[in-house]
C-alpha cells in the first residue's frame, strides 16, 4: 500500500460527492424503507463519502488505528508508550479531518441516518461477549461493544470474527475545538450503519467513536459474515454515549462504589473489553487501568450487578488460591 | 500465559571452539566469530527470547536476561599462554530465576516476568552484583563464588541429615574442604511497589550508592541499600490522564557527574536533568530536540521520532539517541540539534504504514557505544545489525544468523537492495524478515568484542584485528 500524506483541502461539494458510476455502498447495502424517506438518507451518506484515496487512506489509518488501541486490552497491562502514540495519532488524524471539513460531514451524515433509522434488532446475533454486558447493563451505564472498524487488508477482520470486538476508542483524547464534532460512530464495513443504533448525539465533547463510512471494500459476502458476528446494540448512542462524558462519570446506582473510585478516571469505567471472553473480569482503559492503585478494594470498574459477580467470584476465587 | 516451569538451567551450551582460521580483512570494521552459538536448541520457547544484554564494568561477565525471567551470566575464559587463540571465550558462569510472573489482584493483571534491563556494579570485592528488573519489581542480585565448604559436622551427616545427639561420642571441628566450583545467586535486595507504570530503564550512577528506576512517567531515585524507600526525582504525569500526550521512554545517570541524569521521551526530545537545583527535577536543565524535517512530515512523524533508547557516551560528552530509523549523536553542550545522524534503515521509510499495522513501528531498538565512543552499534531487521565509525564516517551491516556463521568465520558485510536492480548477495527490502529483529546488543567496554541477541539466541564476536 502506497500512502501519501500530502494534506489537501478537502472541501467537496456534497452534489459531486458522487461522480458518475461510482458504486454508492450505503444506500445499496440498506434494504429497509426508511423513515423519513430515501433521499435524507442518501444525501446525507453521500456526502459522508470520500472520494479522495487520501480520505480513504487516512480512514484507513484512523480505523487501524482504533483497532490498536482497543486490542490494547489484554491481560498484561497495556504498553503505555504504544497507546499513547496511537491516540496521538488518531488526533492527529482527527485534527485534520476536523479542519478539511470532513469531521462535519461525517457526523451529520451519521446523525441524519441514525436518526432516521431504527434498528431491526431481531436481525443481529449477540455475542456471547454481549450477553454478558447485557446482564449486566440492565439500566446501567455501561456501553456496549460495537461493531469492529477495519480497514481493508487489515487483518481486522479476523479480529473481528473472533472477538467481535467493539471499535471503541479508550482513549479520550482532549477535545480539539469546542466545535469538534461529537462522538465517533462505529462503523461497519459500509454496512448500513442504521441498526448501530447510536446518535452521534448532541454534546460536543466526546470523540470516542470514529465513524467507518469508507471500508466498503470487502465484498458483501463478507460484510454479511460480519455483520452476523457483529454485536448490536439496541440502545441509544445518548445512554452508551453518555458514559463517555468525559469529566463526569454516568451517575451509577450503587453510591457506595461510586464514592469508592470517585478520583478514579471516570472515562474509562465503561469500557468494554474487547476480549472479555478471555477474563472474567472486564478491565479499564490503557491510561486508567494503570492509574487506579486503588487499595481497597476491587478495581475500579463500572458499577454493574455482572461486574460486581465477577469481582465476587475473583474474590471467591483468590481466596481458594490464597487458602485464607 | 501458563506459569513458566523452571527449566533446567544447564540447558546453555557453548558453541564448539573451532580453531584459528582466517585471513583478516583489511577493513577495521569486519568482526570474526569467536565462539558462536550458546544454544543448542532448534526451537524457539518464547520464555528463551532474550530480552537484555549487558556486560560487566570490567567485560569479564556478560549476562542477559530472557522473557521467562532468567538471567544467564556468562564468563571469559582466562587467556593461557598455552592456548592464545582460544582467547576470551565466554561460557555459562551463573544461571539463576530472576523474577516470576505475579499476578496484580488488584487490578486483575498479570505482570510479566520478563526481565527488562540488567545493570552491572562495578566489583569491589569477590562477589559481583547486578540489578535487574522486570516490569514493577528491581532486584539486586549477588553473584559469588564458593569452592570450599565446610565438611564434618558433629550434628549432621554428609548427607545433611541430622544425627541422633546419642550416637556421637566425640566432637570434632569442620574444616572447610575444597569442592567444585559453585557459584551461587542470591538476592540481596529487593525494590519493590514504587513504579505504577512499566521499568522501562535502570541506571547506576557514578557514585555507586544510588540508582534510578524509569517507567513511563516516572524516574525514582534508590539508595541500594535501602528497599523501602524511593525519592520521585521525576513526574511527568498531567493531573488529568486524558492530556497525556508523552512518556518517558528511557533514562540514564552521567557516566561521571552523578547529579546529572537523563530522560527521553516518546516525543523525540531528550532532557537533562540536574539533581542539585531541586529536588523534584520536572524543569530540565538542557533539552535537546531536533526540529521535525516539514518535507518528511506523514502521520507517522511522531511514532518514528519516539526514542528507543539513549546512551551517554564513555567520555561523558556525548549522548546518543535511537528513534525508528536513526541513531543520533548529540553533543551535550548544543541543545539544538545532534552533531551526528546515523540513518539506520531509511529504506523502511516508504513503508511505515505496513510497519504501523503489523507494530513493528513500535519495536524498540537499543543502541550501543564501544569503549572508546569511536564506533557506535545498533540492531535492525532479518538479523541484521549495523554498525558505524563516527571517526571514518563507513559503516557496516552485519547478520547475526547460524546459517550464515560458521565458528571463526569472518562475518561478511550485508547489504540491503534499495531499488533497482538487485546484485548477486543483496536483500530486498519485501525480503526482511521483521520477525527477526536485533533490539538488544551490548560491546565489551574495553576490547572489540560485542554480544548480539537475536531471538533466542546470543552471538558473541570478537574482532581480531590488532
Amino acid at each position: 500500500m502506497r500512502y501519501s500524506y500530502q494534506r489537501r483541502t478537502c472541501a467537496i461539494p456534497r452534489a459531486k460527492m458522487f461522480p458518475k458510476g461510482t458504486k454508492r455502498k450505503f444506500s445499496d447495502s440498506r434494504e429497509e424503507p426508511v423513515a423519513g424517506g430515501e433521499d435524507v438518507n442518501q444525501s446525507s451518506l453521500a456526502a459522508v463519502r470520500m472520494l479522495s484515496s487520501y480520505s480513504l487512506q487516512r480512514q484507513s489509518l484512523l480505523d487501524m488505528s482504533l483497532i490498536k488501541l482497543q486490542l490494547c486490552h489484554m491481560l498484561v497491562e497495556p504498553n503505555l508508550c504504544r497507546s499513547v502514540l496511537i491516540a496521538n495519532t488518531v488526533r492527529q488524524i482527527q485534527e485534520e479531518m476536523t479542519q478539511d471539513g470532513t469531521w462535519q460531514i461525517m457526523t451529520q451524515a451519521l446523525s441524519a441516518a441514525n436518526a432516521a433509522a431504527q434498528c431491526s434488532a431481531d436481525r443481529l446475533v449477540a455475542t456471547e461477549v454481549l450477553c454478558r454486558q447485557t446482564e449486566a447493563a440492565q439500566g446501567e451505564q455501561v456501553p456496549k461493544p460495537f461493531p469492529v472498524v477495519g480497514s481493508e487488508g487489515c487483518p481486522a477482520k479476523e479480529v473481528l470474527e473472533e472477538e467481535a470486538a467493539a471499535a471503541e476508542v479508550g482513549m479520550t483524547m482532549s477535545t480539539v475545538s469546542p466545535q469538534a464534532p461529537t462522538s465517533y460512530l462505529p462503523g461497519t464495513f459500509g454496512m448500513d450503519p442504521c441498526w448501530e443504533e447510536e446518535e452521534t448525539g448532541e454534546d460536543d465533547d466526546d470523540e470516542e467513536e470514529e465513524e467507518d463510512s469508507e471500508e466498503c471494500g470487502s465484498g458483501s459476502e463478507g460484510e454479511e459474515r460480519e455483520r452476523d458476528s457483529l454485536v448490536e446494540d439496541t440502545r441509544t448512542a445518548e445512554q452508551v454515549f453518555g458514559t463517555f462524558e468525559i469529566k463526569n462519570p454516568a451517575p451509577s446506582p450503587d453510591p457506595a462504589l461510586e464514592e469508592l473510585f470517585s478520583d478514579v478516571d471516570a472515562s474509562y469505567y465503561d469500557l468494554d473489553t474487547v476480549l472479555t471472553g478471555m477474563q472474567s473480569v472486564p478491565k479499564m482503559g490503557p491510561y486508567d487501568l494503570l492509574e487506579s492503585l486503588s487499595s481497597h478494594g476491587p478495581s475500579p470498574l463500572s458499577s454493574s450487578t455482572s461486574c460486581r459477580s465477577d469481582l465476587n467470584e475473583l474474590d471467591h476465587i483468590m481466596e481458594i488460591i490464597v487458602g485464607s | 500465559p501458563p506459569i513458566l516451569s523452571r527449566l533446567n538451567p544447564s540447558r546453555w551450551s557453548c558453541g564448539p571452539p573451532a580453531a584459528e582460521g582466517n585471513v583478516q580483512d583489511e577493513e577495521s570494521d569486519t568482526r570474526k566469530i569467536n565462539n558462536s552459538f550458546l544454544r543448542d536448541h532448534n526451537y524457539a520457547t518464547e520464555a528463551d527470547i532474550i530480552s537484555t544484554v549487558e556486560f560487566n564494568p570490567s567485560g569479564e561477565l556478560l549476562a542477559t536476561g530472557d522473557k521467562g525471567g532468567r538471567v544467564v551470566v556468562f564468563q571469559r575464559e582466562q587467556e593461557t599462554k598455552s592456548e592464545p587463540q582460544r582467547r576470551g571465550e565466554y561460557n555459562v558462569y551463573s544461571t539463576f530465576q530472576s523474577h516470576d510472573p505475579e499476578f496484580d489482584y488488584l487490578k486483575s493483571l498479570e505482570i510479566e516476568e520478563k526481565i527488562n534491563k540488567i545493570r552491572w556494579l562495578p566489583q569491589q570485592n569477590a562477589a559481583y552484583f547486578l540489578l535487574s528488573t522486570n516490569d514493577k519489581t528491581v532486584k539486586l542480585w549477588k553473584i559469588s563464588e564458593r569452592d570450599r565448604r565446610p565438611e564434618g559436622y558433629n550434628l549432621k551427616d554428609e548427607d545433611g541429615r541430622i544425627r541422633d545427639p546419642s550416637t556421637i561420642t566425640s566432637l570434632r571441628v569442620p574444616v572447610l574442604q575444597n569442592t567444585d566450583l559453585m557459584v551461587e545467586a542470591t538476592a540481596r535486595r529487593v525494590f519493590s511497589n514504587a513504579h505504577t507504570y512499566h521499568i522501562n530503564s535502570i541506571s547506576v550512577n557514578s557514585d555507586l550508592q544510588t540508582y534510578i528506576s524509569t517507567d513511563d512517567l516516572r524516574v525514582n531515585l534508590w539508595n541500594l541499600e535501602i528497599t523501602d524507600q524511593s525519592f520521585n526525582i521525576v513526574d511527568i504525569k498531567p493531573c488529568n490522564m486524558e492530556d497525556l500526550t508523552e512518556v518517558i521512554t528511557a533514562a540514564e545517570f552521567h557516566p561521571q557527574q552523578c547529579n546529572t541524569l537523563a530522560y527521553s521521551s516518546s516525543r523525540g526530545s531528550v532532557r537533562l536533568c540536574d539533581m542539585r537545583k531541586q529536588a523534584l527535577c520536572d524543569t530540565h536543565c538542557k533539552f535537546f530536540e531536533e526540529p521535525e524535517d516539514p518535507s518528511t512530515r506523514s502521520f507517522f512523524s511522531e511514532i518514528i521520532s519516539s526514542i528507543s533508547d539513549i546512551k551517554f557516551s564513555h567520555s561523558g560528552r556525548f549522548l546518543m539517541t535511537r528513534d525508528y530509523l536513526t541513531v543520533k549523536v548529540w553533543d551535550l553542550n548544543m541543545e539544538t540539534r545532534p552533531v551526528q545522524t546515523y540513518q539506520v534503515h531509511d529504506y523502511l521509510r516508504g513503508k511505515l504504514c505496513s510497519l504501523y499495522e503489523n507494530d513493528c513501528i513500535f519495536d524498540k531498538f537499543e543502541c550501543v557505544w564501544n569503549g572508546s565512543d569511536s564506533v557506535i552499534m545498533t540492531g535492525s531487521y532479518n538479523n541484521f545489525f549495523r554498525m558505524f565509525d563516527r571517526n571514518t564516517k563507513k559503516d557496516v551491516t552485519l547478520e547475526a544468523s547460524r546459517e550464515n556463521s560458521k565458528p571463526r568465520a569472518i562475518l561478511k558485510p550485508r547489504k540491503v537492495c534499495v531499488g533497482g536492480k538487485r546484485r548477486k548477495d543483496e536483500v530486498t527490502v519485501d525480503s526482511l524478515d521483521f520477525s527477526k529483529k536485533i533490539l538488544h546488543s551490548a560491546w565489551h567496554p574495553q576490547e572489540n568484542i560485542i554480544a548480539v541477541a537475536a531471538s533466542n539466541n546470543l552471538y558473541i564476536f570478537q574482532d581480531k584485528v590488532t
